[in-house]
């Protein structure tokens, strides 16, 4: 499916399809002679009236969704005490406002309430963050190899997270710490790549995004070569940072989905609401620029609302990998290029993907856990390369 | 109206523009013509603000040091030499973009937007290819498409850097005349930097000859193209010809022989 499937409408040229305000103003004030050196071919009787549709993001939008709540359900019913789709619906049902009197056990409502939806909740945030952070990302830097922890959000993260690990700090400590860590490390990178200062145009558009993305590699490795240091020194604590690390969703309760849903949320709103302008960026800086983008405002903006929601999804979970490189381009090869689709559609996919990833990571090795990062790559890098070569197939043809 | 006033563009060490100056008169045609080096992009460039520049420059009575980049794209409206063409980009959407500008920060575009852009996409004839990519679509057509998108911004000024440089003759003929038509349908005022000669003549108001980042010369096509202003920066080899019927033509000529028969013109 290409980007022309989400403009509305017939392709061109039927009269009885075209509005009547627009068959008005194309062809009167056409003199006789119009087109005549532009070189229309002899014969084509009236012009072909282009109809310029909304892009309508409803369908792919409607299918994430869907496989959004089979994953929840499938996510909250699959476990050591199996439950079925219709208990997990029940239980659900029980807890909502209008509360229809359903025959739900205490145990089924516990094992629902207290364990599992708090978890898969916790990995349907996570999973949007990371998708839609790399989506955005791609998109601002114009560079497909771009993932949410581009910036030195992860390295940040890890460092903040090793430190209160290392000094022995209380567990609860670790989020806030590795959240601060995640921002430290992006808030550095920009400062160190982004020539513009503060409440000035940079020269030459474009010239920031290059150094930002080599500041960012130069953060990162910083902070990763501290985070190592630290965590060669404490020998007893290797294990725990290095699960840390790793990635779960293990740990997950309902105050974490509480304590990372405003940033979640705020960072949502705000990507989704620049998802045209993304769109402009695909034209390059200069040409967004002579359009009428801010660019550097742009980027700023979009930077520091992906670093939020990344950063939160950070804290509470680790460092889970290829999310936000795989869906994202798992989506623009199925769903179009047009970031006015691919982020919606990102975040909903992801959240789905993390879900289902996470269902193996549990239940693979039962009662053992699988880091869920091993799953996300194992089965994310095997289905991006299916999707990647029929696309290419397609294209062939 | 633009007004250029000792304008000086600096690469590092080296000058690109050297204090240059002048006025553009509203719905004027200006081509802006010169060796390669010469500073003809950076001339449309610093007109766009989108480099660093000494000097002012005024358009619409504003100066452009002052206004935001919305404002700036709702009075001028740019297309660079080699357009950046997303492969997976329908000419709708492309054209859209045109509309940038005037779509509130957050909003999406309404149907009077949607409706220039259809008029731009009709206008340049391309509307049998509103649906299809930008992919599929050849150097002339593609050529139409980026100036429908400059249409549809409705700014008063067109920059065009080298507008048909990828075209062959025919359809250089085609796009200039297009661009001329539009620009007498909306009385835009057009600054060009164009390398063919002979069709700089035929399709500007006036000429600016740049040279070294210095104007070298400045008028009418007669005034400009003329044997002794062109072969000081074009070499001995450019010759200009007047056809019976009056037109300016710029041609090459071999060292060797007397009037090279051939008559395309030199870069």
């Amino acid at each position: 499916m290409t980007a022309a499937k989400h403009i509305a409408g017939p392709a061109t040229g039927q009269a009885a399809g075209v509005p009547a305000d627009l068959q008005s103003a194309g062809t009167p004030d056409l003199p006789p002679h119009a087109g005549g050196s532009a070189g229309r071919p002899p014969g084509q009787h009236g012009a072909p009236e282009a109809r310029v549709g909304q892009i309508r993001p409803g369908r792919p939008i409607a299918l994430a969704g869907a496989l959004l709540v089979v994953s929840v359900i499938a996510g909250v019913a699959i476990g050591p005490a199996g439950l079925s789709p219709l208990q997990v619906l029940d239980a659900i049902a029980t807890r909502l406002p209008w509360h229809p009197h359903l025959a739900v056990s205490s145990l089924d409502s516990a094992i629902v309430w207290q364990i599992r939806l708090p978890r898969v909740m916790l990995g349907a945030l996570v999973g949007s963050m990371l998708a839609g952070g790399g989506a955005a990302y791609q998109g601002i830097f114009r560079n497909p190899l771009a993932d949410p922890y581009l910036l030195g959000v992860a390295a940040g993260a890890g460092l903040g997270a090793t430190i209160v690990i290392v000094s022995g700090g209380s567990p609860a400590l670790t989020p806030p710490a590795a959240f601060a860590g995640a921002v430290g490390g992006v808030a550095l990178t920009y400062l160190l790549g982004s020539r513009a200062r503060p409440g000035r145009e940079s020269p030459a558009p474009g010239g920031a995004t290059g150094s930002i993305l080599l500041a960012g590699i130069a953060v990162a490795a910083l902070l990763t070569a501290f985070q190592t240091y630290l965590q060669q020194q404490h020998a007893q604590t290797l294990a725990y940072v290095y699960g840390w690390i790793l990635g779960g969703l293990s740990a997950a309760s309902w105050s974490e989905v509480w304590l990372i849903l405003p940033y979640v949320a705020v960072a949502a709103i705000a990507l989704l609401a620049h998802r045209r302008l993304l769109d402009v960026l695909r034209v390059g800086e200069t040409e967004a620029t002579s359009l009428g983008v801010d660019v550097d405002r742009l980027r700023l903006t979009v930077v520091t609302a992906a670093t939020l929601g990344v950063a939160a999804a950070v804290a509470v979970s680790g460092l889970i990998g290829f999310v936000g490189i795989i869906v994202p381009h798992a989506i623009r090869l199925t769903a179009g290029p047009s970031y006015r689709v691919l982020l919606p559609v990102s975040m909903i996919g992801g959240a789905a993907f993390l879900v289902l990833a996470d269902i193996a990571a549990r239940t693979a090795q039962a009662p053992a856990e699988v880091p869920i990062g091993v799953i996300t790559a194992l089965v994310g890098a095997p289905f991006f390369l299916y999707v990647l070569r029929s696309r290419q197939a397609r294209q062939d043809t | 109206m633009i007004g250029i006033d000792h304008l000086t563009v600096r690469y590092g060490g080296t000058v690109a523009l050297d204090g240059i100056g002048g006025q553009i008169a509203d719905g004027e045609w200006l081509g802006v013509i010169g060796p390669n080096g010469a500073g003809k992009t950076t001339l449309l460039n610093a007109i766009a603000r989108l480099l660093r520049y000494d000097g002012a420059i005024t358009v619409c009575g504003r100066r452009t040091s002052g206004l935001s980049r919305r404002q700036l794209a709702r009075l001028i409206a740019y297309v660079p030499q080699r357009p950046v063409l997303p492969p997976d980009m329908t000419v709708s959407e492309y054209v859209l973009l045109g509309r940038t500008a005037h779509i509130g920060y957050l909003r999406t575009e309404t149907a009077a937007d949607r409706r220039i852009c259809a008029d731009a996409i009709d206008r340049l004839d391309v509307g049998g290819m509103a649906e299809r990519t930008l992919r599929t679509m050849s150097g002339g057509e593609l050529q139409r498409v980026v100036l429908a998108r400059a249409i549809a911004q409705q700014a008063p000024v067109l920059l065009l850097d080298e507008p048909t440089s990828a075209l062959d003759l025919g359809r250089r003929m085609d796009a200039l005349e297009l661009i001329d038509k539009v620009r007498r349908e909306r009385s835009l005022t057009v600054l060009s930097a164009i390398h063919d000669l002979t069709l700089a003549g035929q399709f500007a108001d006036r000429l600016l000859l740049l040279a070294g980042g210095r104007i070298a010369a400045r008028g009418g096509p007669a005034e400009v193209l003329q044997d002794a202003v062109l072969t000081a920066h074009f070499g001995p080899g450019v010759q200009v010809l007047t056809t019976d019927t009056g037109d300016i033509a710029v041609i090459s000529r071999r060292a060797a022989r007397a009037i090279s028969p051939r008559s395309d013109t030199r870069p």
